[in-house]
């Protein structure tokens, strides 16, 4: 029987989590294909405040990234808005004219900003706070030192102007309301987030409507309907979403606010579900990542045909993301008849707590300043629970009841199981200890990505920190490495340390000292140690074949289908007529279906047989061509651009420059691929500053940068400095490269490994400590003594006898000796 | 190992000295590519040498204690029952082998050998 097909329309995080749930109850049951309108892998759009304010990247933020959708086998269309679902037919289109079929289909469309109609909404430099490409516009005038309005003092305009003042940026916020928050905050709570606020130098005006935008095209003020005038040049607006329902309609399912949907979030189509933002569950429409996530466990758990538990609101605790400002709040706290409320008050602590109480039952709560008792108190909302026997000492927090400050871990382990630990993702206590007892969970990584607990927002981690300590008890070690791999307890750093110091020199002396705890390791420990040693001992180890990838060992790359593809080097991205006439003879020779220019300058030909290979080679070889190791952990390509050889901007030889780095470095390993790229000019033609490392050539000499990333994450490079002369820029750049090669952890590209020792450290050894970067550069040398050898050459002229030989060749082959019979 | 044919016959396919220790030949057959594999320990395997997840080529990948790490996608087949193992659900065909001394032989249905052409 065919596999059903689901389509889900969005690829926010409630889809997201969705899927999650649904592979883990009915792995295989469903084809899936997701259209995402953003182009991009799902992230954790909550978190990208503390992307805006500069404490996490985009990619501390990916909740999956691409491997994920391969490893799933979903299809992820990324960048496609769906303009329309047929469901006599049950297909949906996209914008480009991709057609999908479904069975079950999945609306996520999510919400989009509200933009006031005012006058001048439409001028460039409006922007909203939803997306990356949001943060994105945002970070780009903050580099101009833009002045800007942020209208909408919630919690997402709020987190944006913190995030913007953060940057530098001079930040003014406009709200409709006499309160800050009044959604979360009472007012009290509401002016005491104020007065921080405007110590921190954000201006806040209250009960400000605004009347348009001024400027010609572009933002040059806000006028406000008392006639008072902002002047700036970046609008933010974060007064509301609106469920994005119009596909829904258009379709003629029902729609209120949202799409309206049932318990079992199914719309009025029953192949149909909608969930997340775009939802209106019950006559609510929500925002806030609890009941989203809730909805996705409640869609997946139908979706996989299991009996499951309907969706019903709760009340959903409200936390501000801006560092250093400490806010909470739950439940309802409007004033009214029948309710009374304790309050607490500390002005010269900063602190202000109150607690709403109706039939001696905590209803809401808004804490500022001391939040520990939130999730406390929030479980009180919950579960109704009768608080008269301690109301006279309630407001002091749970450390107080009985007397005596308890200690804070004993606080925890006196938890109830279905104690909510994390709001977010609804996970409770019983759940976190149960995983850890039954998995044998250690780390907190491993928590996080077995239950979720501190995945998302992050607030709870000392809390879960604190069930791990209970619950393994010495056994816990927060500070503890990420090993290697199941073979060993050691980290990458561990094992590159002591391969040094204990001066081991094979695979299998690491394993003996080291302790490894299986025979002889596996995929992911092989190649990592092979690489340590080739680059620790150049001369004295014997490169194991067998523990390295099969590209590396067959010096191809292999395809989907079992074939292999050949990219030689071309140096610096100029070839000749000679060579181009040489790489056309072996296409009709050996009928290579596909030829490729790659984005490293250079041509790929596609789909050759293994056995191919070694005549492949041979027949480039005589051309002068040798591998371009378009398949190793090691040096790929350096690009260049045409330099003061013909182009009218260029300030030095740039083409030049990339052949002799190219020369002097191919053939090395390194920890992962290192690309680099020269460009002849600031116009950066060569793209240098996306790369590995780069160069950038400018009047008075070269500026070297590294640390860059077009991948899977995109990165700008960090500037190592500039020198004047070639030969500086050459010894500079193989010091950097011969210092990412003895420190880097095998896979580390060159960015992440810059991160995770500090740019500066990188710095101070290579351009301020002449005789540092005179003993990298010399190591470097002393390597590729050993290095620079063409291995296509090398198996050609090999004998048959030989490994090399033979890798290329089956067996036997029992078919020719059945026809030869 | 049991044998899965009715009428089997051992074919000597070669030595165990062409296989590198922790590595892998294939063998083409009328039936499709049969991969043979040699462990650290010396001791020898069939499968069919393809994935039975994507159809990558097993005997390209790495072979560790009993088992290989495709090169596609890196599942991990036990080379012994040719499941895959850990959280992945599958199973590739595995085939008799022996040794005979140094001489690696491989048990095949005479039948299908001749078919094949």
């Amino acid at each position: 029987m065919s596999k059903e097909k689901l389509v889900v329309i969005g690829n926010g995080m409630a889809p997201g989590r969705m899927l999650e749930h649904l592979f883990e109850a009915a792995p295989g049951r469903y084809d899936v294909t997701i259209f995402n309108a953003e182009p991009r892998v799902n992230y954790d759009r909550i978190m990208l405040s503390p992307v805006l304010s500069g404490e996490k990247s985009f990619e501390d933020i990916i909740i999956h990234g691409d491997g994920w959708y391969i490893e799933h086998d979903v299809m992820l269309y990324k960048g496609h808005k769906i303009t329309e679902i047929d469901r006599e037919a049950k297909t949906v289109t996209s914008h480009t004219g991709e057609i999908a079929d479904y069975d079950k289909l999945v609306i996520a469309t999510g919400s989009s900003p509200f933009i006031i109609p005012v006058p001048g909404h439409d001028f460039q430099g409006v922007l909203t706070y939803r997306d990356l490409d949001d943060v994105d516009a945002m970070l780009l005038a903050a580099q101009s030192g833009a002045r800007t309005v942020v209208i909408g003092g919630g919690l997402l305009g709020l987190e944006a102007a913190a995030g913007l003042k953060s940057r530098g940026m001079d930040v003014t916020v406009l709200h409709l309301m006499p309160s800050l928050m009044e959604r979360q905050l009472d007012s009290a709570a509401g002016f005491l987030l104020q007065q921080e606020l405007e110590g921190r130098g954000i201006q806040v005006i209250t009960e400000a409507s605004t009347k348009r935008i001024l400027g010609d095209g572009k933002v040059e003020g806000v006028e406000l309907e008392d006639g008072t005038i902002v002047p700036c040049e970046l609008v933010v607006m974060a007064v509301g979403i609106r469920p994005n329902a119009a596909i829904a309609k258009e379709a003629g399912l029902d729609v209120g606010r949202g799409i309206i949907v049932d318990d079992l979030l199914r719309t009025s189509d029953p192949d149909i579900y909608a969930l997340g933002e775009c939802a209106e569950v019950g006559g609510t429409c929500y925002g806030l990542v609890a009941p989203l996530y809730e909805m996705s466990r409640v869609a997946a758990g139908h979706l996989a045909g299991e009996p499951t538990k309907t969706f019903k609101h709760s009340e959903t605790p409200t936390k501000l993301k801006v560092t250093g400002i400490n806010l909470y709040s739950v439940g309802d706290f409007a004033e009214g008849e029948g309710r009374e409320e304790i309050v607490l008050r500390d002005a010269m602590g900063g602190i202000y707590k109150r607690l709403v109480i109706e039939n001696n039952r905590i209803v809401g709560a808004v804490l500022y300043g001391d939040v520990a008792d939130g999730g406390w108190f929030a479980q009180f909302v919950k579960d109704k629970t009768d608080i008269s026997e301690m109301r006279e000492t309630l407001i002091f927090g749970q450390n107080y009841q009985g007397g005596e400050p308890l200690d804070p871990m004993v606080a925890v382990a006196a938890l109830p199981d279905d104690a909510e630990i994390c709001g977010c993702n609804g996970v409770c206590k019983s759940d976190i200890t149960g995983k850890i007892d039954k998995l044998g969970l250690t780390s907190l990584d491993d928590v996080r990505a077995h239950t979720k607990a501190s995945a998302s927002c992050g607030t709870c981690t000392g809390l879960v920190e604190q069930l791990m300590a209970i619950t393994l008890g010495d056994a816990y070690n927060p500070s503890a490495v990420q090993p290697m791999c199941g073979c060993t307890d050691l980290g990458h750093s561990d094992v590159r340390r002591l391969i040094k110091a204990q001066s081991l020199k094979s695979i299998p002396a690491v394993m003996q000292a080291l302790e490894w705890k299986t025979s002889c390791g596996c995929a992911k420990c092989r190649p990592a140690l092979n690489y340590y040693l080739v680059c620790d001992w150049p001369d004295e180890y014997a490169d194991d074949y067998q523990s390295r990838f099969i590209n590396e060992r067959a010096h191809a790359n292999i395809q989907k289908d079992g074939t292999y593809s050949v990219v030689p080097r071309m140096w610096g991205g100029q070839t000749s007529s000679k060579e181009l006439r040489a790489i056309a003879d072996v296409v009709d020779k050996f009928e290579i279906p596909t030829v490729k220019v790659t984005g490293g300058q250079r041509i790929d030909m596609l789909g050759i047989k293994k056995e191919d290979l070694p005549a492949v080679w041979a027949d480039l070889g005589k051309a002068g061509f040798v591998s371009g190791h378009a398949y190793a952990k090691g040096l790929r390509t350096v690009k260049t651009c045409v330099g003061t050889d013909w182009c009218r901007f260029g300030t030095q030889d740039s083409t030049g420059l990339g052949v002799r780095i190219e020369k002097f470095m191919w053939g090395s390993w390194t920890p992962a691929k290192v690309k680099m790229a020269v460009s002849g000019c600031p116009r950066n033609c060569a793209e240098a500053t996306c790369k590995d490392v780069g160069v950038i050539c400018v009047d008075s000499g070269y500026e070297i940068h590294f640390a860059g990333a077009a991948g899977l994450d995109i990165k700008g490079t960090e500037v190592l400095g500039t020198v004047k002369t070639e030969d500086e820029a050459l010894e500079h750049i193989v010091a950097i490269t011969q210092m990412y090669r003895e420190q880097g952890h095998y896979l580390e590209r060159i960015y992440k490994w810059a991160k995770r020792i500090g740019y500066d450290e990188v710095r101070a050894q290579i351009m301020d400590d002449a005789e540092k970067r005179k003993a990298y550069f010399d190591r470097f040398v002393f390597s590729q003594k050993f290095a620079q050898v063409d291995p296509w050459k090398e198996r050609v002229e090999a004998e048959p006898q030989a490994d090399m030989f033979a890798e290329y060749r089956p067996l036997a082959d029992l078919t020719v000796r059945e026809a030869a019979e | 190992m049991n044998a899965p044919f009715k009428h089997m016959t051992w074919v000597r396919i070669g030595e165990l000295s062409d296989i590198p220790v922790r590595g892998a030949r294939c063998v083409v057959t009328p039936m499709g590519k049969i991969g043979v594999f040699r462990t650290a320990a010396n001791d020898v395997y069939a499968l069919e040498d393809h994935c039975p997840h994507k159809g990558g080529p097993l005997t390209q990948g790495i072979v560790h204690g009993a088992s290989v790490t495709c090169p596609l996608h890196n599942w991990v087949i036990d080379l012994e029952t040719g499941k895959a193992l850990g959280a992945d659900h599958g199973q590739v065909k595995t085939l008799p082998i022996r040794l005979d001394g140094t001489v690696i032989e491989l048990g095949l249905d005479p039948a299908t050998l001749v078919d094949g052409h």
